[in-house]
């Protein structure tokens, strides 16, 4: 996938321009929020939930290799086997050998985020095997030769007119010549055409959602079907996940199912949970012959120990996205890579390193509503700073910025003179405000003032409130 | 040297150990996996069991999938051909070959049944249930032999029976049974199934019908 990271703050713009795209974001602002509000005041646990699933996810980072190892074991005494692949290249690699060992032509795909980071669709075409993505959202943009915008709705910036189109354009050779326009015809358009897909594929790619290492399970989480006939109807399926989604037990999976959905789609629980240990069993009438789970690492073991180890609790849920008003503005393309919003601005700097995706821990106000609807409580704004300060000790800093920062340091390492300077400023901003207390434009802060107007403060400075609230008043 | 050693290498290095997990530290791992506590089950799927029959019926109705209810299973036959006539299907299903639903006497219900893995063009499919967990209205169905997992995704319509005996609370219970009555390993593949299959991929407008079956029907057995 080309990264466009480097030029995000011209992405972003061009986001903010582009009506069609607005258009969609608003879907997904009326849509996700509203719905986990509501699934949560359903459950009085849900925080008690989030603290556990936390706990757990800490648990086993602390013992990362315990349980990759047990879930190995019993994966191989399934009769299933497990392929270690440290970065991209390798897993494509193993993916690639798989596929050829099974005389591939077409593989059928579950959505995986995972296959994205790696690039597989793109590497497979070129090795002679067609990948064909079966979720409808990853068949849309596949017709339409673009990636996902988000990590659980990938088509969710393309409207209506669009997805017709596409189909129009690709569906004549399976003779639908009809252009359609609902999206009730649309979908059983795809149903019927990618019908025969999987019933013709060699190999079923899916990714995992967990991995469990008390049985040897991989679990995905889908409310198609897809993933399900992308895994029972080959003779080879290939599950693709990353290091960091292994789980204990039926149990502790369960608990993350809990708060999964609910925080992605506002849904109780997915419409399939699937729960796959190993090929066929003597005497099954269906099912794959061959079962391989390839473990990524792709740079995420160097997290552990790290500042960033937090983020490895992430379980993909896109609650973070969906909260965030940055995403919210402009959409996941603009991040330029794989994992778009709070999550893909602490994962992104990691993967395709800090000096091309400064821009996108700064893509954030701070507002927190990611942390604050996170399951598993990742403290994104945290992981955030850590990669400005990172990007500062790198220089990677715009100089304008790093002399700013080097005044106010100055300024705050002299009390006094802070509090009078803070004094004057509060006191010059509010007779600029005037008596509408907005600021309309500001020197130095057209940035600010070119979108919206600066609330200017009301004359007092915080130290001063707070000398007078403070018991006993004074100093 | 291996991937599988440079990644565990790597994983020990940056959790500050030199070498595998041991001593204490690993027997409390070891017994963590055999113990397979519960975490944190919701006050909602504990319940006294008419409850949670009751709680089973709303979830799964919340979930797009129609419920009938039937005394004994006898009934069944009856009620599944109540549902094909009403979806405008033919009175034909594919069955799992388990007991449960093979032993049944469909012809007397004017059905035409045939026991196997599913094809595509199979309109119906009748399978038996696991379990049914009232938390959700999840039904969790297991592979095998008297079960091919094609049936719960290739047919338009997926009909389910399940025992209103088999009805559990939380998902958990549903894992204690499985490890008691089963043991592992586990089967092929354990489907959690919630409502037919659906998608909100154009517009974010739900349309139920995705890739699986349309129409999921339960038919609960006795009280």
């Amino acid at each position: 996938m080309h990264i466009t990271s480097p030029s995000f703050k011209a992405n972003a713009r061009a986001a903010l321009a582009d009506a069609p795209l607005q258009r969609a974001l608003g879907n997904l602002r009326a849509g996700f929020p509203g719905k986990r509000a509501a699934a949560v005041a359903r459950l009085p646990e849900f925080e008690a939930l989030r603290d556990a699933a936390r706990d757990l996810k800490n648990h086993i980072l602390e013992h990362l290799d315990f349980y990759l190892e047990t879930f190995e074991a019993n994966v191989k005494q399934h009769g299933g086997q497990v392929h270690w692949a440290r970065d991209a290249e390798e897993a494509r690699q193993i993916i690639l050998g798989l596929c050829q060992q099974a005389g591939a032509k077409t593989v059928t795909k579950g959505k995986s985020m995972i296959t994205e980071e790696i690039g597989l669709n793109d590497y497979l075409a070129q090795h002679g095997i067609e990948p064909i993505e079966t979720d409808l959202g990853e068949y849309i943009l596949q017709l339409r030769g673009e990636h996902p915008s988000h990590i659980i709705a990938p088509a969710i910036h393309v409207n209506l007119d669009q997805v017709s189109d596409a189909f129009h354009a690709h569906h004549g050779r399976y003779g639908k010549t009809e252009r359609q326009t609902e999206p009730r015809q649309l979908m059983n358009e795809a149903r019927e055409i990618l019908r025969d897909k999987f019933l013709a594929a060699d190999v079923g790619i899916t990714g995992a959602n967990f991995c469990i290492a008390e049985t040897g399970t991989t679990v995905i989480v889908t409310n198609e079907g897809n993933g399900d006939l992308t895994q029972t109807l080959p003779r080879v399926h290939i599950a693709v996940t990353s290091i960091e989604k292994v789980v204990p037990t039926l149990e502790d999976a369960t608990l993350l199912h809990r708060l999964l959905s609910r925080s992605a789609t506002g849904q109780e629980i997915e419409v399939y949970g699937t729960w796959s240990s190993g090929p066929r069993r003597p005497g099954d009438p269906d099912g794959p012959s061959e079962y391989h789970v390839v473990l990524l690492d792709n740079g995420r073991s160097n997290m552990l120990g790290s500042e960033f180890q937090d983020m490895l609790r992430c379980i993909r849920c896109s609650a973070c996205m969906n909260h965030c008003p940055v995403y919210g503005a402009i959409g996941g393309h603009a991040y330029g890579w794989v994992y778009p919003g709070p999550m893909g601005s602490v994962l992104t700097p990691q993967f395709i390193g800090i000096e091309n995706a400064a821009n996108l821990p700064n893509a954030s106000t701070f507002c927190g509503r990611c942390e604050s609807v996170c399951p598993v409580r990742i403290p994104l704004p945290k992981l955030m700073r850590h990669w400005r300060a990172r990007e500062y000790e790198k220089h990677l800093t715009p100089q304008g910025f790093r002399f700013g920062l080097g005044v106010w340091a100055w300024c705050v390492r002299r009390p006094a003179l802070y509090r009078r300077l803070t004094r004057i400023g509060a006191c010059v901003l509010k007779v600029l405000g005037g008596k509408t207390g907005r600021i309309r434009s500001l020197p130095l802060a057209g940035g600010w003032t070119a979108w919206r107007d600066l609330p200017a403060p009301q004359g007092r400075t915080f130290f001063e409130q707070w000398a007078e609230r403070r018991p006993g008043g004074g100093r | 040297m291996s991937g599988r050693d440079a990644i565990l290498g790597n994983i020990r290095r940056g959790l500050g150990r030199g070498g595998p997990l041991d001593g204490a530290a690993r027997a409390a791992c070891e017994e963590r996996l055999r113990a397979h506590r519960p975490v944190l089950i919701p006050a909602r799927a504990q319940r006294p069991h008419d409850e949670q029959v009751a709680l089973f019926v709303a979830m799964a109705t919340e979930a797009a999938a129609s419920v009938a209810r039937v005394a004994g299973a006898d009934d069944v036959p009856a009620a599944v051909a109540a549902f094909l006539d009403q979806g405008g299907y033919p009175r034909r299903a594919v069955i799992a070959p388990a007991q449960a639903v093979s032993g049944l006497d469909w012809a007397a219900a004017g059905i035409e049944v045939e026991a196997r893995a599913a094809r595509n063009g199979d309109r119906a499919s009748v399978t038996p249930a696991f379990a049914g967990i009232a938390e959700t209205g999840t039904l969790m169905l297991l592979s095998g032999p008297d079960s091919p997992t094609t049936l719960n995704f290739l047919p338009d319509a997926h009909v389910v029976v399940l025992d209103a005996a088999r009805i559990v609370g939380p998902y958990e219970d549903a894992w204690a049974w499985l490890r008691r009555e089963r043991g592992l390993p586990l089967p092929r593949t354990v489907n959690w199934i919630s409502g037919p299959s659906r998608s909100a991929d154009i517009e974010q407008k739900l349309q139920m019908g995705a890739h699986g079956p349309i129409q999921l029907h339960i038919v609960l057995v006795g009280d």
